[in-house]
């Protein structure tokens, strides 16, 4: 009797051994490569929540951006003058509930509310079909940069110093005169000041959006809510009060809902769709899609916007995300800072659990 | 020699088709997780719907691999590699299976709608819930791993019986040898 498997003893096996060690190798090589992990150099969504982390400090729990906020409830009053632009239900005459989120920039839920001239409002609106459209605007007019490597360098470059808790002005100062697309923001940023209330601001979409009618045309458009009517101006806060904000909302929802005008903006023919840091022309067609009607809020630590990742790229059809870098940038980021302050939540193994009841 | 034992025609398109797709899906997956380009929303769009498809297509081809029992490994392979063989393919079952589900219940737990693309809307399959929404992300990576792990097993097994043993096992999934 012959051993059956040396008798199947094939030609070159050595060859044949190394042939099947470079499949195995290869793939892995490959899986490693697009994984990222044979790819030092590809900004991924773990550098740029990294990066955001190291300015705002560790908050296990809290959102890496805009980590100090409010839950706000309520709901859209459409007009029904989008529905010719878009064909989501959420246009058509009706009113839409929603879940909002007042903020205010950077990764410290505990920093004063002075600390930027920038009020930020989310919004998540629950359409009857289960459809949703999630939004995360500003009260700037314009982005500072245009794609995601610069928004990184610029964390990079405001990470604050250890002995005066700011960024070095140097390295901010190298920062802007590289990116000279942050000229519009500039001009603006110096002139801006910390409102006093969430109420008085107006929000903007900031990046490009294609809204797509019934017929399947697609129109590009840039959103923003503006206080609706004569919103009174807040007495401004008492010194040394550094969570005045969330004071006023409260104290102005007491005395009644809070009404913000949508307005849509639509793109003229050149109008830059991908670009964030860019202003469009005054005078182009406005729509006013309806009205958001706060009345109601609840502290972030339990209320309902706290488990929402506000990704702006959670639409409902009849809108769509333009070719804005930052768009998917954005999504990326947010679902890694969502996965991070969940798992924090869930007291997942390795993770920080949150303070309890730290304020 | 006719006695050549393959399997049924149907179970090795599926077997090839299914390789694709799900070789494709766990690339997806990797790549879409690494980068905040453009490519993350794209990918996204194409992971959610293949992952879909992958399950329904995972689910036909367990029912047909029950009822058409696959051909004989050599009764001369050692036994831990006859033991390891069975284990992995029934792993790989049930990876095809749970991944797809895990991603649907993820999404829901996570309060996100889960949408296929083109207007398809699945239904959520869990309440939303932070923490179980963390254990099922984590658990999607980590199985995503002991995919690719026991792909690249099967590949390397399925390499080493075509090449060194030559005993027809690679064959009886591929084309039947003309003789």
């Amino acid at each position: 009797m012959h051993d059956p498997s040396s008798k199947r003893r094939p030609p070159h096996a050595l060859w044949r051994w190394a042939l099947i060690g470079v499949a195995m190798a290869g793939s892995a090589a490959a899986f490693g490569y697009v994984g990222g992990w044979l790819a030092p150099g590809r900004l991924t969504p773990n550098s740029l929540v990294d990066a955001l982390q190291a300015n705002g400090g560790d908050h296990p729990g809290y959102r890496r951006n805009h980590a100090k906020g409010i839950c706000v409830a309520g709901h859209f009053e459409s007009s029904g003058l989008l529905a010719p632009y878009s064909s989501s239900p959420l246009f058509q005459p009706g009113n839409t509930p929603l879940v909002g989120r007042l903020a205010i920039p950077g990764g410290n839920p505990y920093a004063p509310d002075s600390s930027a001239p920038i009020r930020s409002f989310a919004l998540r609106f629950d359409l009857p079909d289960g459809e949703q459209w999630r939004t995360g605007m500003n009260a700037m007019p314009v982005f500072p940069v245009s794609t995601p490597e610069a928004f990184y360098e610029l964390q990079l470059a405001s990470h604050p110093l250890p002995d005066t808790g700011k960024p070095d002005p140097e390295r901010m100062k190298a920062f802007f005169t590289t990116h000279p697309e942050t000229t519009a923001f500039l001009a603006w940023v110096k002139t801006a000041h910390p409102s006093a209330s969430y109420a008085t601001e107006t929000y903007n979409s900031l990046n490009a959006f294609y809204l797509r009618d019934a017929g399947g045309q697609r129109h590009a458009v840039r959103w923003r809510v503006e206080p609706e009517g004569a919103i009174p101006a807040a007495s401004g806060p008492a010194a040394g009060d550094t969570d005045y904000l969330a004071a006023d909302l409260r104290q102005r929802l007491g005395a009644g809902p809070l009404r913000w005008k949508l307005v849509m903006t639509l793109a003229g023919p050149g109008d830059p769709v991908d670009d964030a840091a860019s202003v469009w022309p005054d005078g182009r067609q406005e729509v006013v899609a309806g009205t958001v009607v706060i009345d109601g809020e609840q502290a972030q630590d339990s209320g309902p916007c706290r488990d929402v990742n506000y990704d702006p790229t959670v639409l409902p059809r009849g809108i769509e995300v333009s070719g804005d870098p930052l768009l998917a940038a954005r999504s990326a980021a947010y679902a890694e800072s969502y996965l991070r302050r969940t798992s924090e939540e869930g007291h997942l193994p390795g993770t920080e659990s949150p303070k309890e009841a730290a304020r | 020699m006719n006695g050549q034992p393959m399997f049924h025609p149907f179970a090795r398109v599926m077997h090839w088709l299914m390789a694709t797709m799900i070789l494709a899906m766990l690339f997806i997956g990797a790549g879409m997780v690494s980068t905040v380009s453009e490519k993350h929303q794209w990918l996204v769009g194409i992971h959610k719907p293949l992952g879909a498809a992958v399950f329904v297509l995972a689910l036909v081809r367990l029912g047909f691999r029950l009822t058409h029992p696959a051909p004989p490994l050599p009764a001369d392979l050692p036994l831990w590699q006859k033991l390891a063989a069975h284990a992995s393919h029934w792993l790989l079952y049930a990876l095809m299976l749970a991944m797809p589900l895990i991603g649907w219940g993820m999404l829901s737990a996570g309060g996100y709608p889960v949408t296929l693309g083109g207007g398809i809307q699945l239904p959520s399959i869990l309440p939303a819930n932070p923490a179980l929404f963390a254990w099922l992300r984590e658990s999607h990576r980590y199985l995503a791993w002991l995919f690719f792990l026991t792909f690249l097993a099967h590949m390397g097994a399925a390499l080493m019986h075509g090449l060194i043993r030559r005993d027809g096992v690679l064959r009886s999934m591929t084309v039947a040898r003309r003789d």
